[in-house]
């Protein structure tokens, strides 16, 4: 993208709605003044670069990088894919964070109160630098679905949660990936704040053969789409 | 053409990941943007974050965006990159150490870039932070000029009387009476 190009709007028809009742925590901490128009400027339109943060390939081996004494344990799993934008160009040194519950559900986190154990080898967080293509790779453990207090058994779908920078802030985009076929997406109120089906899909990855490597991990690719440059200019 | 891939929440569990210097690793980026040798005015920003219950957020991000002190956007040329990053605590405070932004003529009075992340927010929330000893400035703000006098306050800092390097304090409302102006960019 050229530098502070003006960007197309959120796609609303995309991205969830604010107030969700059947997310019981959208309740008190969904906005409901509507959001008030910002013509973008350079304040919008530029954002942080990270090349200076010495990301390394070991930062995106979520299954090597918090070892002390032995292995992560669980089902290792390769997750990759593109960041691009709506044209389809790619984004590329662009900051993508992960981070996750590991093979039995349970997050690294004082808050986390679910009766799983923990795994001194894995911390379930990962960070990585796009390549000149836009490409990304985290090497993982497949995280467990878990448990959380919103309605009675509910579970969240097994997820990793996403954290994007574009180059513009505006960009910014904190998301999760699904796998496919999990039971519980048809279940789950915050996969379904997207209203949109084909939408809610771009959230689910894909099984990948080519991501697949021999006797060691199954692959999963996982696109990821940030707005683009308007198409067409503004008359003014 | 591709379609944007739609936001998902922060979720309550992101602070081992984002913000973990708890956790004795490095952050990406963290609370303290600026020291003593930053070129500007060293300065601090402390907020909170409520509910529509006005109740604090104890699990909330912001993540701040911001010029140099002369007015020119961090390009990772040199040591001051602009962004930072903090959690908020079990009071729903948060603070940034860094310096005050610089204005250009096109980027309207001097100001900082929020963005509001929380368990319950399905999408973030872009704010501005403005300094209300910038009052001048303020009042040819073409942004704050489209919005209320009774919301534009919200968007603005406010100096607080004491000595030394000048604090700011910042309440964000995610919502009720008192909501902070949320802008879609
Ligand atoms: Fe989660």
């Amino acid at each position: 993208m050229t530098a502070n190009q003006i960007l197309n709007p959120r796609d609303w028809s995309s991205h969830p709605r604010q107030a969700h009742p059947d997310y019981k925590s959208t309740l008190l901490r969904s906005q409901q003044h509507p959001l008030v128009p910002l013509p973008q400027s350079l304040s919008e339109l530029t954002g942080p670069v990270f090349g200076h943060c010495g990301l390394t390939g070991q930062d995106a081996d979520l299954t090597r990088n918090a070892v002390r004494d032995g292995e992560a344990i669980g089902e290792r799993i390769i997750v990759a894919g593109r960041l691009i934008d709506e044209s389809g160009r790619a984004v590329p040194n662009a900051l993508i964070e992960v981070w996750q519950a590991n093979a039995a559900g349970r997050y690294v986190h004082s808050q986390d109160q679910h009766e799983a154990p923990l795994d001194p080898n894995f911390l379930g967080t990962g960070r990585a630098l796009t390549d000149s293509a836009g490409r990304y790779r985290f090497t993982t453990i497949r995280p467990g679905a878990y448990p959380w207090r919103n309605h009675p058994n509910a579970w969240r779908p097994a997820h990793i949660h996403f954290s994007v920078f574009g180059t513009a802030f505006i960009q910014r985009l904190v998301t999760q990936m699904y796998f496919p076929g999990d039971p519980l997406l048809a279940l789950d109120p915050i996969f379904n704040a997207t209203a949109d089906a084909a939408a809610r899909q771009r959230l689910v990855a894909g099984y990948s053969t080519e991501l697949t490597e021999p006797e060691w991990a199954l692959g999963f690719e996982f696109d990821i789409v940030l707005r683009g440059p308007q198409a067409t200019p503004l008359e003014s | 053409m591709s379609s944007q891939t739609p936001s998902q929440t922060v979720g309550p569990f992101f602070s081992h990941a984002l913000t973990p210097s708890w956790n004795g690793r490095p952050p990406i980026a963290g609370t303290q943007l600026a020291d003593e040798r930053t070129p500007g005015t060293l300065i601090r920003i402390e907020g909170r974050v409520l509910d529509g219950a006005g109740d604090p957020v104890t699990d909330a991000l912001v993540e701040i965006w911001q010029a140099r002190h002369d007015g020119a956007y961090p390009d990772g040329s040199d040591t001051f990159y602009g962004f930072g990053r903090a959690s908020t605590d079990a009071e729903g405070r948060f603070w940034f150490q860094t310096v005050k932004p610089g204005a250009l003529p096109e980027n309207g009075a001097p100001h900082v870039n929020a963005a509001v992340f929380a368990r319950g927010m399905l999408n973030h929330a872009f704010t501005r932070i403005y300094f209300s000893d910038e009052q001048a400035e303020n009042s040819r703000d073409p942004v704050l000029a489209s919005i209320g006098p009774a919301r534009r306050k919200s968007l603005v800092a406010s100096l607080r009387d004491s000595a030394g390097p000048p604090v700011y304090d910042f309440e964000i409302c995610l919502q009720g009476v008192h909501e902070t102006v949320f802008f879609d960019a």
